[in-house]
């Protein structure tokens, strides 16, 4: 199985490799997988209070190649975001932009379930409730 | 904090001599020596004759080849030339001593031992006549990968005909007590056969001193050519009779129907001879190459452990787990060497390596194993970039790595609850 060029080129160049700190309040930290599965993300996002924007996010990630391009990616793309637009992104998404093939698509969604798990730690440690549905025309 | 990564592992130059891809996964398949290159052409070319034909000189000297590649083999093993049955390869051989020998024996008794570290070709062929009324016992292993011989002795009963154990794993490389095994067997008059791929050619095995009653041996194993392999199968005290899985003109003795492999036997048995003549000077080479390249990645990286007894291996194997690192991940970054790894993300299945499960090691252990290899043609200086290299990506990937961080922070990963999907 060769890698997409756009998986070598995460793997060699991976983004925003790091940590934030956990205990600030505008840190949200999203820890997916387990090392049983060969896979676990951590991703943390550093949240603008006023505006919602995701001004920095930060990961690691123990598993294959495939998984550290999608969670590399995934920081790639959240950052400048507001947090409810990166909960538009889709497993599909990073598939499609790193060529994934089907035994690999299972890295894409545990990147997905990290933006999930870390924008969900950050709303419960501010108290920001999900957005709520829209009301029905009356 | 922005973390600084160290330079990927594509700043490591190969000196002079050493040239990419290298080969380091010998326990796959091995390179063609070019001597056995050699002694196979002729019957690639102008000596095409059927080794079955009776009546005429392109027969005849087929024959005389085939008969002088028995007696190189045989002789590699300790045994005589006429207990020797070809076939495409150990896979088959691995069929044809387990089903020909349940299948003959099977008035005497329908209980089969073996253990659980064996390769596919032995366990998928045991579960099948566990379909078919056999009753199959699997023996544990010890943490080393070796199995307890009083578990053996423990599991023979009145029921037994066969135990089947292999000589040396081709993960792990570890070698089994097959001596004692062997002995046991001899004494409960229980059959033993033996997978004897990775051993033969390169640690000393005799059926006579080992009381090894059937052995299956592969070409491409000890650098001869793939789709031919043997069945040693014991004529004397006692003898052994199999039922033959291939029918269809009675060659080999009944044994196994199908017109020989010439040139694939040819090889094969030149492989033997140069393995019989090479094989103590070679292994002491490749196990010292082998303790080089375990040494230089022990003292630059730190959580490293090596799978299996070290005392009982194969000299030209490591399987080694850099812990906190993903295989395949590994693997992607020493692209230019040809090794593998435990990990579920490099296997068809997604299932991580059972053989390392078996060792008692967490999934995590088993996800960050590689396998190294060495062979005949692998150099000095091949093993030090090697070494360098992987210490280059290991450390790259730690840097990488939450559960690395999170170890050195002083957290005990084994008490964090997972999230798993």
């Amino acid at each position: 199985m060769a890698y997409s060029n756009k998986v070598m080129d995460h793997y060699n160049h991976p983004r925003n490799v790091g940590q934030l700190d956990k205990a600030s309040a505008e840190v949200g930290t999203g820890l997916v997988g387990a090392p049983e599965c060969g896979d676990v993300m951590r991703l943390q996002i550093r949240v603008n209070p006023e505006t919602q924007v995701i001004e920095e996010a930060k990961f690691k990630t123990f598993g294959c190649g495939s998984a550290i391009a999608s969670s590399s990616l995934a920081t790639e793309w959240i950052k400048g975001r507001t947090v409810n637009d990166a909960l538009s992104i889709k497993n599909t998404d990073i598939v499609k932009e790193l060529s994934l093939p089907p035994v690999k698509i299972h890295c894409s969604v545990l990147a997905e379930d990290a933006i999930r798990a870390a924008i969900g730690d950050w709303r419960k440690k501010n108290n920001v409730a999900e957005i709520a549905p829209l009301s029905p025309e009356k | 904090m922005e973390t600084k990564l160290s330079t990927a592992a594509s700043q490591v130059e190969a000196p002079a001599g050493v040239h990419l891809p290298i080969y380091m996964d010998n326990h796959a398949t091995t390179p063609l020596d070019p001597r056995v290159l050699e002694a196979m052409l002729p019957w690639l070319t102008t000596k095409f004759g059927n080794a079955a034909s009776r009546n005429h000189s392109f027969g005849w000297e087929a024959e005389q080849a085939v008969d002088a590649a028995r007696e190189q083999i045989a002789k590699l093993i300790g045994a005589t030339a006429k207990e020797i049955i070809f076939t495409s390869g150990a896979t088959e051989s691995d069929n044809l001593a387990i089903k020909g020998i349940a299948e003959m024996y099977r008035e005497r008794g329908k209980a089969i031992i073996t253990q659980v570290t064996e390769h596919k070709a032995v366990l998928d062929t045991c579960k099948r006549l566990e379909k078919y009324g056999s009753r199959v016992t699997y023996l544990p292993v010890k943490a080393d990968g070796t199995i307890d011989l009083e578990d053996l002795k423990r599991a023979i009963d009145d029921e037994t005909v066969l135990v089947t154990i292999m000589a040396a794993n081709n993960e792990i490389g570890v070698l089994q007590p097959i001596r004692e095994i062997g002995r046991i067997c001899h004494e409960r008059g229980v059959l033993f056969h033996t997978d004897a791929v990775q051993a033969v050619g390169k640690v000393p095995f005799n059926v006579i001193d080992d009381f090894v009653d059937a052995a299956s041996i592969s070409a491409h194993k000890i650098y001869g050519p793939k789709g031919v392999g043997a069945l040693y199968v014991r004529r004397r005290n006692p003898r052994v009779q199999i039922a033959p899985q291939i029918d269809g003109g009675g060659h080999e003795r009944g044994m196994r129907s199908g017109t020989l492999n010439v040139p694939g036997i040819v090889g094969m048995g030149k492989a033997c001879e140069i393995a019989h003549q090479e094989m103590v000077e070679e292994g002491l080479r490749l196990s010292t190459l082998r303790d080089r390249l375990k040494t230089k990645l022990e003292s630059e990286l730190d959580y490293v452990h090596v799978n299996g007894s070290m005392e009982h291996r194969l000299p030209g194997n490591l399987n080694m787990s850099f812990v906190y690192v993903e295989g395949e991940s590994l693997l992607m970054g020493i692209n230019d060497v040809a090794v593998s790894s435990g990990s579920a993300c490099t296997s068809a299945t997604l299932e991580p390596s059972y053989v390392l499960k078996a060792l008692g090691l967490g999934d995590d252990v088993a996800h960050s194993s590689i396998r190294f290899g060495l062979g005949r043609f692998n150099t000095e200086a091949e093993v030090d970039y090697v070494a360098a290299k992987v210490i280059q990506v290991v450390r790259h990937l730690r840097e990488l790595s939450p559960l690395y961080e999170m170890v050195k922070d002083g957290i005990d990963i084994t008490k964090v609850q997972w999230a798993a999907h």
